[in-house]
C-alpha cells in the first residue's frame, strides 16, 4: 500500500481548501523558479527517466512526447500545450477531483511543462458538465496570475507562459485530442485527420501537445522529488503511481492514489472494504473506463493493474475508472447502455463509427431481451469489426470493444436469453404487412 | 518525387501526391464519395481505404495518407475488399434506397460503387433513419434521407463560392447537413452542388423529374451568359433542352458553371419568336417570310449606303461575319456591338483583353479590382481570385463596396484614384511579382485611359507576364470587336449617322428611342426589348440550336455545337441573312454553313482557329485623365440578358436572391 508521504495528490478529497495559501503549505508552488531553472532538457529527460506514461488512456510516454515539440518556436508561429480536462469517459472522475481540490497542481504543471516544450501558453479544455470545478479552475488561474506565478515573468523565471481555461460543451468527442482542437478553434468538435500529428500542426496551425491533467498535474513532483523516487513504484514499463477510480458493486466506491501494478484484489480490500456479497459475488470487471473490454471475475482477480497486465487479460488500463460489476448485475445491459452511448457521442463525420454505433446499440437493446437469432451474435461481432480500426479516431475502436468483450465472455448468456424468449434460437419468419 | 509499389507495379508520383493519387498513375480504381480533387481533404467517408505498408495493422484512407518512398500498397488484398464492402454496407443501412424515384438515378456514385464494391444483400432489419428536407433556395432540392455525409458540399460552399452557408449540425448518426437557418443559399454557383452531391440528396430543383440521364442527347456547347466562355454539355430530348452541365476546362472554368449557365434553359423555350413579324399600323402581326423579305428590300431599295447592324451580347461570330458583309454590301460600315454606349478605344484589342487569362489570375500576387464586381460580371473568375488569396495574393478595389466573397480592400469609388494610388495598394505592387489589374465595364467607359496609364507605371506588363485585364459581360463582345463591331464614338456614331435601315441582331439593351426614324429589322429569338421596337422580326435561333464560334474575353476562340432546333420557323440567323440578301438583291458569297466559317476565317485568321487569339500588347495613346464615380452595369445578375428574363427559374431566383422576396413552400 502506499504510504502517505508517497502520495503526490495530498488533498485529494478536500479535505484542506483548494486556494493557493493552502496548495502552498502543502508544497506547491515552492521554488518553482528553481525547477524552470533545471532548463528545458533537463526536465524533459528527467520526466522521460521517471517512466511516467500519459494518464489519458493511451499510456504515450509523457516525456517522449514533450520532446517531440520544436526547438525553436518562433513569436509567428509559437507553441501551445492544451491540457485536456474533458473527462468524459463513462467511470472516469480523477481529473475532477484534481480540478476542484488541487487545482493548483495542474497549473504548476502547466507552467513547467508549457516550459518544457516550449511552449507560449496552454489552453485547460475543460468539460462544460464541471460547472463547479470550472469556477475552481478560473479562481485558482486568477489566484497564480495575482502571485506572479504565471502571466510575465512566470514565477520570476523571466518567461512568460500563459494558462487559458476553456469550457466545453458537453460533447465526449471532445476529449479526443485533435476534436479538442477543433472545438478550441470555434469549430464543430470533429477529430482531424492524422498526419499531421498535433505535434507538427496542432491548435491554429502551430506545433501543439495534447496532455491529460494528471499526467500534468504529476510533473511538478516528479521533478521535486526526482525520477527515481517516481520509478520506484510499479513494474518496468508501468511506472509511478496513479489515481484509481473504483466504482459499482464494491462496498465503499472510491478514488484513490495507489502505486501502479498493484493487484486487484489488494486495490479493492485495502481502499474499497471489498466486493459487495464477497469475491464470490464478483461477476466482471471493466477495468479502464467504458471504452475497454470487460474482463470476467477470474482472469481479473489477481491481475496487476497496470498497462501491460492488463493487456495481458485481454482489456487495458485506460484511466483507470475501474467499474466492478457483481452477479446482480444484467451484463448484457451495461454493455448495451454503453453501447448507446457511443451513438449519442458519435461526431458522425465518418462512416463507420456514425452508421456503426447505432446499429450496434440497436442489436445490442434486442439482445438484452434475447428478441433474436442466434447468428444475429456473429454478425453483430463482424459489424464491431467493421467498425474497429476504420475510423478517423478511437472513438470506433472504444465503441467496438465492450461489445467484442462481453461476445467473448459472455457469449452462454447471449445465446440463453434468446432460446429463453423463442424457443428454437431461430428468430419466428417475418410476414410482410398486408 | 517518391517512389512506390502499387499492388506490385512501381511509380513515381510528385512530391506532396496522396497514395490516392498513386494507386491511380498506377491504372487502380480507388472508390471515394467524400475525396474531390478541386475540394480540401476530409477522408471522412473511409471508402478509399487501402493496406499500405509500412503502417498500422489495419486499413489506411488513401486519400489523406501522403504517399512515400518504399510504400507498398495493397488495393486488391482480402482486407481491403472486406473495408470496402464494409463501408459500403455502412452507407446503405440508413440510406432510402429509393433509386427508382431518384432524380440521380442513373449518374449516382453511390449506385455505381454499390455495383461494383458491395455485398449482394443487407443484414440490417433495424428501421431506417429519416431527415427532414431542408430549404437551400430556388436551384437546389434536397432529399436528404438520402445524404451520405461527405460533407462535399460543405467545403465547396466554404472554399469555391466563398459563402459560409452550408454546414453540419447535430452529430452522430443525427448529423444533418443544411443551409444557414435553411434559407437559400446566396451563391451564384449553389448550382455545383447538386454536380458535386455522390447521392441524390442535392439534385436540380428546376430540373427535378423531368428526364433519365440516359434519355438525353449530350451535346458540346459554349456558354453565352457572360463572357467567360463556360465550357458546357447542353442536354437534350428531342426538340427541348432540359439542362446544361459544365465541361472540364482547366483553361476556363475548371468544372464549375454558375446558376445561370445552368439554370437559363427553361427561357429557351418560352417568349420564343417562331414566326416572322411586320409592323402594320403600328403593331406587330405575323407574316410569311416572303412577306418579310419583301418589306425589308422596298426599304432597302431607297436606303442607299444608309444601313447599319448592331450585334447583341450572345450572338455568333457567324451571325455578325453575315451581317457586316450585307451591310458592306450597301457600302457601309456602320457596325457596333456595344449597345449601351460604352466607347473605349480599340485599336489594339490587346488593351480591351483578359490578357493574364483566367488560369493565370491563380499565379497573381498583388490585384487591383477597378470598377469590376467580378462576383457578377464573371463568378467563375471571381473563384480564381479566391484561390490566388489562398496562395497569398492581396486584393484592393475601387468601386462602390459590395460582397465579392473574400476580403479586398477598397480605396474609395472615384476613378481619379487611378491617378493617386494611395500607398498601402502603391507599396504591395511594387513588391508584387505578378500584379495585375482588372478593368471592369464599370470603369471602361471614363478609366480606359487612366488604367492603361497606371497599368505602365506600376508595370504590369514584364517579361512572361501580362498583368493588365479588362473584363467584359458580354459572350459576343471579343468576337464582335475582331470582326469590326466598333465605332470610334461607339453606338453613338451609329445615332449621329440616323441610318435608314438597321439590323437589329439579338440587341435587347439598346436605347431604340434614338433610332425612331429608322427601319429596325430584328434578327433574334426571344420576344425582348428589340422585337418590340422592330419594323420587321425575322425569328432567329438560340445559341443552342445552331453552330457558332465563340471568343471568350481572354480572347479564347471556342466552337459550339448545334444541341436542338429552333422552333417553329425559326431558322439560323447566318442563313436568314443569306436569304435576305437574294431578295433585296446583293447575294451573300457563301451558300453554307462551312463555306461562311471558311470566308470568315480567310478574313480573320484567327475565328477559325480554336484556342487563343494572341492579341498583340500595344496600348493606345489615350487620354490618361480619367475621374467620376464607379457604377457598375449589372443591376440584377440573375436578368442580364432576354434568355434569362424568359426564363422561370431565373425571375425565381431574381426575387428571391436579389430582391429578398420571401418564397413559402408547401412541406412534401
Amino acid at each position: 500500500m502506499l504510504a502517505d508521504k508517497d502520495r503526490i495528490f495530498t488533498n485529494v478529497y478536500g479535505f484542506q481548501p483548494w486556494n493557493v495559501d493552502a496548495a502552498m503549505k502543502r508544497g506547491d508552488w515552492d521554488n518553482t523558479k528553481a525547477l524552470l531553472e533545471l532548463g528545458q532538457d533537463t526536465i524533459i529527460d528527467r520526466i522521460k527517466a521517471s517512466g511516467l506514461r500519459g494518464r489519458g488512456g493511451a499510456g504515450f510516454p509523457t516525456g517522449m512526447k514533450w520532446s517531440f515539440m520544436p526547438k525553436n518556436p518562433t513569436p509567428e508561429r509559437p507553441s501551445f500545450l492544451v491540457i485536456n480536462a474533458d473527462e468524459s469517459e463513462p467511470g472516469s472522475c480523477k481529473d475532477r477531483e484534481i480540478i476542484r481540490h488541487d487545482p493548483h497542481k495542474l497549473i504548476e504543471g502547466a507552467l513547467v511543462a508549457g516550459f518544457a516544450m516550449r511552449a507560449r501558453a496552454a489552453y485547460i479544455y475543460i468539460r462544460g458538465e464541471y460547472i463547479r470545478e470550472a469556477e475552481v479552475l478560473f479562481a485558482a488561474i486568477a489566484e497564480a496570475y495575482d502571485k506572479g506565478f504565471i502571466g510575465k515573468n512566470a514565477c520570476g523565471s523571466g518567461y512568460d507562459f500563459d494558462v487559458f481555461c476553456h469550457r466545453g460543451a458537453g460533447a465526449y468527442i471532445c476529449g479526443e485530442e485533435t476534436a479538442m482542437l477543433e472545438s478550441l478553434e470555434g469549430k464543430k468538435g470533429q477529430p482531424r485527420l492524422k498526419p499531421p500529428f498535433p505535434a507538427g500542426a496542432g491548435l491554429y496551425g502551430c506545433p501543439t501537445t495534447v496532455n491529460n491533467v494528471e499526467s500534468i498535474a504529476v510533473a511538478p513532483t516528479i521533478l521535486r522529488r526526482g525520477p527515481e523516487w517516481f520509478s520506484s513504484f510499479g513494474r518496468e514499463n508501468n511506472k509511478g503511481t496513479k489515481l484509481f477510480q473504483i466504482s459499482g458493486h464494491v462496498e465503499k466506491p472510491c478514488v484513490v492514489e495507489e502505486a501502479m501494478s498493484i493487484s486487484f484484489r489488494e486495490l479493492i480490500e485495502k481502499h474499497c472494504g471489498g466486493i459487495r456479497g464477497g469475491w464470490d459475488n464478483l461477476l466482471a470487471v471493466i477495468p479502464g473506463g467504458s471504452s475497454v473490454p470487460l474482463v470476467p471475475a477470474a482472469e481479473i482477480m489477481d491481475a496487476p493493474m497496470d498497462f501491460d497486465g492488463l493487456k495481458a487479460v485481454g482489456s487495458g488500463l485506460g484511466t483507470a475508472a475501474v467499474i466492478v460489476m457483481d452477479k446482480s448485475t444484467d451484463i448484457v445491459r451495461a454493455i448495451s447502455r454503453i453501447s448507446y452511448f457511443y451513438k449519442h457521442e458519435s461526431c458522425g463525420q465518418c462512416t463507420p463509427c456514425r452508421e456503426g454505433t447505432g446499429w450496434m446499440w440497436r442489436v445490442m437493446e434486442r439482445l438484452r431481451t434475447g428478441d433474436a437469432d442466434i447468428s444475429e451474435i456473429d454478425t453483430l461481432h463482424q459489424v464491431t469489426k467493421q467498425v474497429e480500426g476504420h475510423t478517423i479516431c478511437a472513438l470506433g475502436d472504444a465503441a467496438a470493444w465492450p461489445i467484442q468483450g462481453l461476445i467473448r465472455h459472455f457469449r452462454p448468456e447471449l445465446e440463453r436469453r434468446i432460446l429463453e424468449k423463442n424457443g428454437s434460437g431461430t428468430a419466428p419468419m417475418m410476414e410482410a404487412a398486408e | 518525387m517518391p517512389k512506390l509499389k502499387v499492388d506490385g507495379i512501381e511509380v513515381e508520383v510528385p512530391q506532396g501526391a496522396t497514395v490516392l493519387q498513386a494507386c491511380e498513375a498506377a491504372g487502380k480504381e480507388i472508390p471515394r464519395f467524400c475525396y474531390h480533387e478541386r475540394l480540401s481533404i476530409a477522408g471522412n467517408c473511409r471508402m478509399c481505404l487501402v493496406e499500405v505498408k509500412p503502417g498500422p495493422p489495419k486499413p489506411q484512407a488513401s486519400c489523406a495518407l501522403p504517399a512515400a518512398d518504399n510504400q507498398e500498397v495493397r488495393t486488391d488484398s482480402a482486407m481491403v475488399k472486406a473495408a470496402r464492402e464494409g463501408v459500403m454496407e455502412f452507407l446503405l443501412i440508413n440510406h432510402p434506397l429509393d433509386c427508382p424515384i431518384c432524380d440521380q438515378g442513373g449518374e449516382c456514385d453511390l449506385q455505381d460503387q454499390t455495383m461494383a464494391y458491395g455485398r449482394g444483400a443487407t443484414r440490417y432489419t433495424e428501421n431506417k433513419r429519416a431527415v427532414t428536407e431542408k430549404y437551400m433556395g430556388p436551384i437546389v432540392k434536397t432529399v436528404m434521407t438520402r445524404c451520405i455525409q461527405c460533407t462535399r458540399c460543405v467545403r465547396f460552399a466554404e472554399e469555391v463560392a466563398g459563402v459560409e452557408e452550408i454546414g453540419a449540425i447535430y452529430r452522430g448518426e443525427n448529423m444533418q447537413i443544411t443551409s444557414y437557418l435553411e434559407k437559400a443559399v446566396s451563391s451564384e454557383l449553389s448550382g455545383n452542388v447538386v454536380d458535386l452531391c455522390p447521392v441524390g440528396a442535392l439534385t436540380s430543383k428546376p430540373y427535378a423529374f423531368n428526364a433519365r440521364p440516359w434519355e438525353l442527347k449530350k451535346t458540346l456547347g459554349i456558354d453565352v451568359m457572360d463572357a467567360v466562355g463556360t465550357n458546357i454539355r447542353i442536354d437534350a430530348r428531342g426538340r427541348q433542352v432540359l439542362r446544361v452541365l459544365p465541361r472540364v476546362n482547366e483553361d476556363v472554368n475548371e468544372e464549375w458553371a454558375h446558376d445561370k449557365t445552368r439554370h437559363h434553359v427553361d427561357g429557351l423555350v418560352r417568349r420564343r419568336l417562331d414566326k416572322p413579324y411586320i409592323r402594320r399600323d403600328g403593331k406587330l402581326v405575323a407574316a410569311t417570310w416572303d412577306e418579310a423579305f419583301a418589306a425589308i428590300a422596298e426599304v432597302a431599295r431607297t436606303a442607299g449606303s444608309s444601313v447599319a447592324a448592331i450585334a447583341g451580347d450572345m450572338v455568333d461570330c457567324e451571325t455578325m461575319f453575315a451581317a457586316k458583309k450585307l451591310v458592306e454590301g450597301f457600302g457601309s460600315s456602320l457596325l457596333e456591338g456595344r449597345q449601351t454606349g460604352m466607347a473605349y478605344d480599340v485599336t489594339s484589342l490587346g488593351a480591351v483583353a483578359f490578357n493574364t487569362t483566367i488560369a493565370g489570375v491563380e499565379e497573381a500576387d498583388a490585384i487591383l479590382l477597378v470598377g469590376s464586381n467580378l462576383r457578377w460580371e464573371a463568378p467563375l473568375i471571381n473563384t480564381r481570385v479566391r484561390k490566388a488569396i489562398k496562395k497569398g495574393a492581396k486584393v484592393f478595389a475601387i468601386g462602390p463596396e459590395t460582397d465579392l466573397t473574400y476580403k479586398a480592400t477598397w480605396l474609395g469609388d472615384d476613378l481619379s484614384l487611378l491617378g493617386k494610388l494611395p500607398d498601402a495598394a502603391a507599396d504591395v505592387f511594387a513588391a508584387a511579382t505578378k500584379p495585375m489589374i482588372v478593368v471592369g465595364p464599370g470603369a471602361l467607359k471614363n478609366g480606359h485611359g487612366a488604367a492603361l496609364a497606371l497599368a505602365k507605371s506600376l508595370n504590369v506588363v514584364r517579361d512572361g507576364w501580362n498583368g493588365f485585364n479588362v473584363v467584359h459581360t458580354a459572350a459576343a463582345r471579343m468576337g464582335a470587336l475582331m470582326l469590326g463591331y466598333a465605332q470610334a464614338g461607339g453606338i453613338a456614331d451609329i445615332v449621329g449617322a440616323s441610318p435608314k435601315l438597321v439590323f437589329v441582331l439579338g440587341a435587347d439593351e439598346v436605347d431604340f428611342s434614338a433610332f425612331a426614324n429608322s427601319f429596325k429589322v430584328y434578327v433574334g429569338h426571344h420576344g425582348d426589348k428589340g422585337a418590340h421596337h422592330a419594323d420587321v422580326i425575322l425569328p432567329g435561333a438560340t445559341y443552342a440550336e445552331k453552330p457558332g464560334t465563340y471568343v471568350n474575353l481572354e480572347g479564347r476562340v471556342q466552337f459550339s455545337e448545334r444541341a436542338v432546333f429552333a422552333p417553329g420557323d425559326a431558322r439560323d440567323d447566318w442563313s436568314i441573312l443569306r436569304a435576305l440578301s437574294d431578295v433585296i438583291g446583293r447575294p451573300l458569297a457563301f451558300d453554307d454553313f462551312g463555306q461562311l466559317r471558311a470566308a470568315m476565317a480567310a478574313e480573320v485568321p484567327a475565328l477559325g482557329r480554336e484556342g487563343l487569339a494572341g492579341y498583340d500588347w500595344n496600348p493606345p495613346a489615350i487620354d490618361a485623365s480619367g475621374e467620376g464615380p464607379v457604377t457598375y452595369p449589372i443591376a440584377d445578375f440573375y436578368l442580364t440578358n432576354a434568355i434569362c428574363r424568359a426564363s422561370p427559374t431565373m425571375q425565381r431566383c431574381s426575387a428571391e436572391l436579389v430582391h429578398g422576396e420571401d418564397f413559402a413552400e408547401a412541406a412534401e
